[in-house]
């Protein structure tokens, strides 16, 4: 049995796209450590992407690789959470320069890994196995983002006045944006009736308690969430994701088929 | 919090464990704020390439060191006492590797 191919690029995308943002650190974190520590995150995260995308493209067929998967696809088709790709800064428009705050990286990573351990966990009984293999291995990667994004959320949340201020707007700003973890696209339907995917929304109990506890013991309010539900998993996305798209792939569509 | 807020973060001293049966081995040090917080970062400064199964952390400051003025009282009285090395023994073949 094989998972729906847009279930995994959902999958894949999420990945990929967090994993290209957060490697925007490397050479510019706040420490040495936390530079590597997020450099490590992003390759744990671009690792998963492959995995994912070549079981993807074995089933797509046509010549579709890995590759052709991550840098020959446009906006409308990838099929991540539009919480992946925002910047590291407050909201502003894509073209407008700013500094990246460390606090929206945290919560970020935060939001996305404590869904990533229940969705990781639960796929690993997933009827198709080579997906259940990439979630056991995903999931020992994740556990890990989850301990180090939890620890320096609680650091920031309890820490001095402008930590304390900059890791509650990170919050606000992005809470929202979760809200599309609970609101079923049809490739996750299809993937729920074959038995190769999982409901997301039966997870959202769990959820919620992991970042109720979090944001409690890190004396942050959980703001009310509302408005806007984001479309990015239909592939309908921010103004961000051209951007990223744009330098990710610049290079693969500048010298097609290049190789080391 | 009653104590003041520190500038800088202490000083930690990583021991990294390469395997079961072996022995922790000082492989650096690193800034940060305790010592789960030094765990973490020593986890992603040096197990990066599967260096190791196990890692100490122990505040620099912890660590009590002899001084380079030390060694002539320390450690040259060991240097004319030969006999201490078991050299000067057969060792009988079933006891294999020491």
């Amino acid at each position: 049995m094989n998972a729906p191919i847009d279930y995994l690029l959902h999958l894949a995308d999420n990945a990929l796209i967090l994993g290209q943002r957060n490697a925007e650190w490397c050479g510019h974190g706040p420490i040495l450590e936390e530079d590597i520590a997020l450099a490590n995150n992003s390759l744990d995260l671009i690792g998963q992407a492959r995995m994912l995308y070549q079981h993807a493209a074995q089933l797509k067929g046509g010549g579709a690789t890995e590759d052709t998967l991550a840098y020959f696809r446009d906006v409308p088709d990838f099929r991540n959470y539009t919480l992946c790709e925002l910047p590291h800064m407050p909201l502003m428009s894509a073209t407008a320069q700013g500094d990246r705050d460390f606090a929206i990286t945290i919560v970020r990573n935060f939001l996305y890994s404590s869904l990533m351990v229940l969705v990781w966990d639960q796929l690993q009984a997933s009827k198709d196995t080579h997906l259940a293999a990439i979630a056991a291995k995903s999931l020992k990667e994740v556990r890990y983002h989850l301990r180090h994004s939890r620890d320096w959320l609680l650091r920031l949340g309890d820490g001095t006045a402008e930590s304390h201020e900059r890791a509650q707007n990170a919050i606000n700003q992005l809470l929202s944006y979760t809200q599309e973890f609970w609101a079923n696209s049809p490739q996750e339907t299809a993937a729920v009736a074959n038995g190769t995917g999982i409901n997301t929304v039966t997870l959202q109990n769990d959820w919620n308690q992991i970042v109720n506890e979090a944001l409690q013991e890190a004396t942050l309010q959980r703001p009310d969430e509302g408005g806007f539900v984001p479309t990015g998993k239909h592939g309908v996305h921010s103004e961000h994701l051209g951007f990223v798209l744009a330098e990710m792939q610049s290079l693969a569509r500048t010298h097609p088929q290049a190789t080391w | 919090m009653s104590t003041p807020a520190l500038k800088e973060w202490p000083l930690w001293e990583v021991f990294v464990r390469s395997k079961q049966g072996l022995e922790h081995k000082h492989c650096g040090s690193l800034h940060a704020s305790d010592s789960e917080h030094a765990l973490q970062m020593a986890r992603d400064v040096y197990t990066r390439r599967q260096e190791g199964v196990s890692i100490w952390v122990v505040p620099s400051a912890s660590i009590s060191a002899s001084e380079p003025n030390d060694k002539p009282e320390f450690f040259d009285p060991a240097s004319d006492k030969v006999y201490r090395h078991p050299t000067f023994y057969v060792i009988p073949d079933e006891v294999g590797h020491m």
